[in-house]
């Protein structure tokens, strides 16, 4: 080709516009959906009004749970819990029998006092490496409070380094509380984790 | 490569630890086994309707499984015979009528043929026309199920399906017959986790009868412990417990516990956890079952001794408690595995409990189990990584193993007849992969 030819080769064009036509995968199969099944719907917190003695009161308790965790202090935090206190990790948001469904944790408190006995035992060969935590909590959203029981929700985010690795855990927990004497305890805690069904390199030891 | 000397990879009592590191021999096991033998797709209940699909990989292959108008079930390549983009861009889900690639809206119909290509005028005088195969999603050379567990094979030749699972199909006998239909359907529930460390070291350890009570001895101590208080208290222990407390047993009581050697690297722990308590639910359970096959059927499927069985080299049922957990190499050193439950169909729901919390506490990625596992097998690609010498030792009881008809039964639970049964499979695949070269 001449860069004469080429000249005039650019020197016409189309413009095309979008038109109230079927396009691209569209007019090919028209009832195709490529995004695949609209995803369920989470959870959508909703907050009610509390004083802020109570709200920060709640705080603590998450706070000080994260913090426990994070220092390994399993028989303090299992003491978190209430008697028939639970501790869940669904697969799926969709799930909502603790005892009925394939989930990532469903403890009570004889579960978890097997979980920290492992933890805990000399020959727990997995415990040698390094490892540690870190997990932020936020997000508090106080759904349902009686003078005895309160729901509610929060984020959390969890860094966790074993060996050289870091991983990353994030999503959101869903508080059931029960007043006991001056305390609330931990009647049970969903545990909603974001990645809980990606693949996860190794597992997870301890309560997230 | 460097002409590979078997002889000097595997022998009867020991094999090279390049076995587990080397690429060229992945490359090798990846083309020869996994990309010619028969794979664990899934099963047919995770693809129940009309385009549902599940994708998988079958060696390096990126395969998907789904179901098809005539709802026959489909394996195929996943990827537009166009300019190769994947049609699928998830684990699951459903593709409607059919595929449509996102790149250039090739479509295809739920088995594979080519449906429309966009200003297919285009084409006209080209090679790529539609009544040429090119122009369709590629199948797998060979689909077959039994007892509605889909396999694929990516090679034309080679035993069928039932042939090459020989004795072990009863890992699927044994799981369905234990529902009064004889049906199981998976639970949608597929947990992924990636080990450090070859697939070999999973195969190996899911009969290695000698390393559960000290790989897992802290969860069986710590489990007994609360077990033990229970049935002092209660003067019982939920069974779940059991399959925990159990891993604490003694040397001697694992060397008790059987293991049977099949063909092609096959093989089966006999069982060690009692599933057959005197509670109600066991007891109302056990007599649907009678009721649905015969006392005598009925008894011998109830009765059956397994805890394991494997399929090699990559998939390890538990059927009595109705679990599966299949290998995916991704590399030398790194592999993933699906890992699945399954609902016996027609049977309480006290019983199908037993399956999810073996699911739950065992093979969850929380499990108070594998961890230990994992741990190991880490440190074993590590030290097999080294210089620090050559062999991977298979000599426990080495010639004191039983054979009859093809079959290798240890005397000791503990014998690594195991391994050694597993690398003469290997072995022959490998062989049979090389032999063209060597004569050539």
């Amino acid at each position: 080709m001449q860069p004469k030819e080429v000249k005039e080769a650019l020197g016409t064009g189309v413009v095309i516009e979008a038109i109230q036509s079927m396009s691209g995968a569209e007019s090919i199969a028209p009832d195709h959906m490529g995004r695949g099944r609209m995803p369920s719907q989470g959870y959508i917190p909703k907050a009610i009004a509390v004083d802020a003695a109570l709200r920060r009161e709640v705080e603590e308790l998450l706070f000080h749970q994260a913090a426990l965790l994070d220092n390994k202090a399993w028989g303090e935090w299992a003491e978190l819990f209430s008697e028939d206190g639970v501790y869940w990790m669904p697969s799926t948001p969709l799930q909502t029998d603790w005892r009925r469904e394939a989930s990532i944790f469903a403890e009570d408190r004889l579960l978890m006092e097997v979980r920290m006995g492992r933890l805990l035992h000399p020959n727990a060969w997995s415990q040698a490496a390094q490892w540690g935590t870190n997990h932020i909590v936020g997000n508090i959203v106080i759904e349902a409070a009686t003078p005895t029981t309160l729901e509610v929700y929060s984020r959390f985010q969890m860094m966790e380094m074993r060996r050289d690795q870091v991983r990353h855990f994030g999503g959101s927990y869903r508080h059931t509380l029960v007043k006991q004497g001056e305390d609330w305890k931990i009647q049970l805690q969903r545990v909603d984790m974001t990645n809980g069904q990606a693949a996860y390199d190794y597992v997870i030891q301890a309560w997230v | 490569m460097q002409p590979i000397d078997l002889a000097n990879l595997v022998q009867p009592d020991r094999v090279h630890k390049s076995v587990y590191t080397d690429q060229a021999l992945f490359d090798l096991e990846m083309e020869h086994i996994f990309e010619k033998a028969w794979v664990y797709c899934g099963h047919e209940s995770q693809v129940k309707e009309v385009g549902d699909y599940f994708t998988m990989q079958i060696g390096r292959q990126p395969m998907v499984m789904v179901r098809d108008t005539d709802l026959s079930v489909s394996v195929l390549y996943n990827r537009c015979p166009h300019r190769g983009v994947a049609l699928c861009g998830n684990q699951s889900g459903n593709t409607g009528k059919g595929f449509v690639c996102s790149y250039h809206a090739w479509s295809f119909h739920l088995n594979g043929k080519v449906k429309a290509i966009p200003l297919v005028k285009g084409y006209d005088g080209t090679r790529m026309h539609t009544d040429n195969a090119d122009c369709s999603m590629v199948p797998a050379a060979r689909v077959d199920s039994y007892r509605g567990f889909v396999f694929a094979s990516l090679g034309k030749e080679g035993p069928g399906l039932i042939d090459f699972l020989g004795e072990a199909k009863i890992a699927f006998d044994d799981m369905c017959d234990r529902s009064p239909v004889g049906e199981v359907e998976a639970v949608p529930v597929c947990h992924r986790v990636v080990q450090h460390s070859n697939w070999k070291f999973f195969m190996e350890n899911q009969l290695d009868a000698l390393h559960p009570s000290v790989t897992h001895q802290s969860t069986g101590v710590s489990a007994r412990r609360v077990e033990q208080r229970l049935k002092r208290e209660n003067g019982s222990a939920p069974l779940f417990f059991h399959y925990l407390s159990t891993f604490a047993s003694s040397f001697d009581q694992w060397d008790s516990v059987q293991t049977v050697n099949f063909k092609y690297g096959h093989g089966i722990l006999k069982a060690y956890m009692g599933l057959r308590p005197t509670d109600p639910d066991t007891v109302e359970y056990e007599a649907l079952i009678k009721k649905a096959y015969g006392e005598e059927k009925g008894e011998e499927y109830l009765a059956r001794s397994i805890h394991h069985v494997l399929i090699y080299p990559y998939l390890s049922v538990q059927s009595p408690l109705q679990q599966l957990r299949c290998l995916r190499p991704m590399a030398p050193n790194k592999t993933l595995s699906e890992i699945w439950h399954f609902r016996l169909k027609g049977v309480p729901e006290a019983i199908y409990e037993r399956s999810l919390w073996y699911f739950n506490l065992v093979n969850s990625p929380a499990t108070m189990i594998n961890a230990d596992d994992l741990e190991n097998w880490t440190k074993g690609q590590l030290g097999l990584e080294s210089k620090g010498g050559e062999w991977v030792s298979f000599h426990r009881n080495y010639g004191g193993d039983t054979e009859k008809d093809g079959v290798l039964y240890s005397n000791n639970g503990t014998s690594e007849v195991v391994m050694r049964n597993q690398f003469i499979a290997w072995e022959s695949y490998i062989r049979a992969a090389i032999q063209p070269k060597a004569t050539a």
